[in-house]
């Protein structure tokens, strides 16, 4: 089973390559809508990638106004 | 569709909508690829009732107000419903708010009774500023797990009686809904709708766009908002149509959604428009040559057979892939909440999908002009509705200037807000605080605004007022936020941005510390409501005897610097 830090590293990993930004640019508690500069429709297209691949369904509900990766771990682990 | 003119209510339309169409399908909830839920007319009323009467046996009864504060759910509609038979008050707030703002804003409208979903409910219980508002007397919760520490709120799904309830009839003047415009800060807006308000827009929107029996409306923009409620509730009902709501809004389950219920409408904000085009573009973009030719080719012949009017039977021989992708029934794109740039819509009326691109404020109802492609017009917002007047107040020499609406379909002020209606009225005309003008054949075309407020492609109202709680207690002298373009007018409707104003303490420098804890504060708003940049003044903000500062004349003052060189980026 995955600790929070393993968790959030997999989240900014899997962000790195999502949106193709250089690897080791990424903190856990940066603001990924300023740091990535994406939209909302964007960030929802990360959390199915995230979803596939920690193997488990986030709600809409659970990332409301979630917009750095460290609580978007936090409510990845706590369904893992 | 119910002949809406013989009706004083919402509710009274609504009833009789249910009997009317008892056997067609009302809604269709899913969550990703599962159906939860399809009920026909007659289901729902089996469901509403019990809750109706439920609501009056708790001594619910004509005027009370109770709150909605979900997702886009079946269970919206059952409770909006239930709410209106019963004679009361819907107000329905954006369940994106955070717990803090929804405390407020049900402490203002007094409501009585709160209808929520758990988590929603789980965050709004813990929250401090709930035991402010002492007139929530009743918390219904949907979809509560049975173990949860429901908080004092009673389930939803159990607050049912099996006695009939009675109809209470409402009057067309009365307040049917109180539906907040903004305002979360100091001064919340809360239009208070009559039930004349619904009635005449949705007699004047169906007769443009309208629905009948096996249409299917795709409800995703947020049911609290005056679209969705009117397209995604009140004007399919009426008509005896279909609401498909998804309990998840991400692409892929959207894109599934149109060719697995055969959508017929959908309403989008801008952004998520945008969004589709970038994707159909990309997919055209891949296109072998030859077949990209091919299609480039049938566009142009798309586009030069629907110059006059959409011709949806040909376009969806033309295009067939294109519409096959939006389910091959799609009728039209209902866009609003927010300005949509002309290419956007051109690109989707060229592939045979019309727009209905409109204008509208939550103060006047849904919407005050709609394009009635008669022929499209990417360039315009269209005209006005039939029963709206609208009339640009003060012309500069190019024709623009302040719209004023006067219709039905426009509020009777805003709740407990006396002072701030009757600034927003002149002689029976709401003052849109938009800037634009009207054109030889009728149309609006929108070039700016007069107000201190932005709106987000997403559809957000911000108020500059409303996010300066964030920034008190700031260690400079004095603050104030603006809409840049308020300060420095531009004839634009889009990327519009938020700015801080500060005058530092006598001595005092912008320091990269400073600047840090502007950032963090700035942060700790929702993305959409964040602050650009910060502007300096060295000189003492104009303020009124109250020590209000005068936001007009700071505006002016403010709008002598070099916009580009004096806003300094977060």
């Amino acid at each position: 089973m995955r600790n929070l830090d393993q968790t959030t590293q997999e989240v900014i990993e899997l962000a790195t390559q999502h949106f193709k930004v250089t690897a080791g640019t990424l903190e856990p508690s940066d603001d990924f809508f300023k740091k990535l500069g994406i939209d909302s429709l964007q960030a929802l297209e990360l959390l199915s990638r995230l979803e596939n691949h920690f193997g488990i369904e986030l709600p809409d509900y659970e990332v409301q106004g979630v917009s750095d990766f460290r609580t978007l771990a936090e409510r990845i682990q706590s369904r893992l | 569709m119910l002949d809406l003119s013989q009706y004083q209510s919402v509710g009274a339309a609504l009833k009789d909508a249910l009997a009317t169409f008892s056997g067609e399908t009302c809604l269709i909830e899913a969550d990703r690829d599962r159906e939860k839920e399809r009920l026909t007319y007659k289901e729902f009323h089996d469901r509403a009732h019990p809750l109706a009467r439920s609501l009056q046996d708790a001594g619910f009864t004509a005027a009370d107000r109770a709150s909605i504060i979900m997702t886009n759910q079946s269970k919206w509609l059952i409770s909006a419903y239930s709410i209106f038979f019963a004679g009361g008050v819907l107000v329905p707030l954006d369940y994106k708010l955070t717990p803090s703002e929804h405390w407020q804003l049900l402490k203002h409208s007094g409501a009585r009774i709160l209808i929520t979903e758990y988590p929603i409910w789980r965050q709004l219980s813990a929250a401090p500023e709930r035991s402010a508002a002492e007139n929530v007397k009743l918390v219904l919760v949907t979809e509560a797990p049975t173990s949860a520490d429901l908080a004092g709120a009673q389930r939803w799904e159990e607050f049912r009686s099996a006695a009939e309830p009675a109809f209470v009839p409402r009057e067309r003047k009365d307040v049917a809904c109180i539906v907040y415009s903004s305002g979360t800060g100091g001064r919340p807006k809360g239009c208070m709708m009559t039930h004349e308000n619904y009635l005449e827009q949705c007699v004047a929107l169906t007769s443009l766009y309208p629905f009948w029996p096996g249409v299917r409306y795709l409800s995703i923009l947020p049911t609290n908002h005056a679209i969705d409620f009117m397209v995604g509730f009140f004007g399919p009902f009426t008509c005896g149509a279909c609401v498909v709501h998804l309990r998840t809004l991400r692409p892929e389950f959207v894109r599934e959604a149109f060719t697995k219920y055969k959508i017929t409408y959908v309403s989008l904000v801008p952004l998520v428009l945008k969004n589709l085009q970038k994707g159909l573009q990309a997919r055209f973009d891949e296109l072998p040559t030859g077949k990209r030719k091919m299609f480039n080719f049938l566009v142009r012949v798309n586009k030069a057979f629907t110059k006059s009017k959409p011709r949806l039977g040909l376009s969806r021989i033309l295009l067939g892939q294109v519409h096959a992708a939006f389910g091959g029934e799609l009728r039209a794109i209902i866009v609003g909440g927010a300005f949509t740039e002309p290419q956007t819509l051109q690109f989707f009326y060229d592939l045979g999908i019309p727009v209905a691109n409109g204008y509208g404020l939550t103060e006047a109802g849904t919407a005050i002009t709609v394009n009635d492609l008669n022929p499209f017009r990417a360039d315009t917002v269209g005209k006005p509705l039939p029963g709206m007047e609208v009339k640009i107040v003060e012309p500069a020499a190019d024709g623009v200037g302040e719209v004023y609406v006067r219709s039905k379909t426009v509020m009777t002020g805003y709740l407990n807000e006396p002072e701030l209606t009757a600034e927003s009225f002149s002689d029976g005309w709401l003052k849109t605080g938009d800037l634009g003008r009207i054109d030889w054949a009728g149309h609006l075309l929108l070039s700016g605004r007069k107000r201190n407020m932005i709106v987000t492609e997403e559809g957000k109202n911000i108020y500059p007022e409303d996010i300066e709680a964030v920034f008190e207690s700031l260690p400079v002298k004095e603050f104030c936020v603006f809409a840049a373009n308020f300060i420095w007018p531009k004839r634009s409707m889009v990327g519009e941005q938020l700015i801080l104003a500060l005058h530092l303490e006598s001595g005092q420098s912008y320091s990269d510390a400073l600047h840090n804890d502007i950032v963090a504060r700035n942060n700790r708003l929702l993305n959409y409501k964040r602050v650009h940049g910060v502007v300096l003044l060295d000189e003492d903000f104009p303020r009124t005897a109250s020590l209000k500062i005068k936001r007009n004349i700071l505006a002016e003052r403010l709008a002598q610097l070099d916009r580009t060189s004096a806003i300094l980026p977060l």
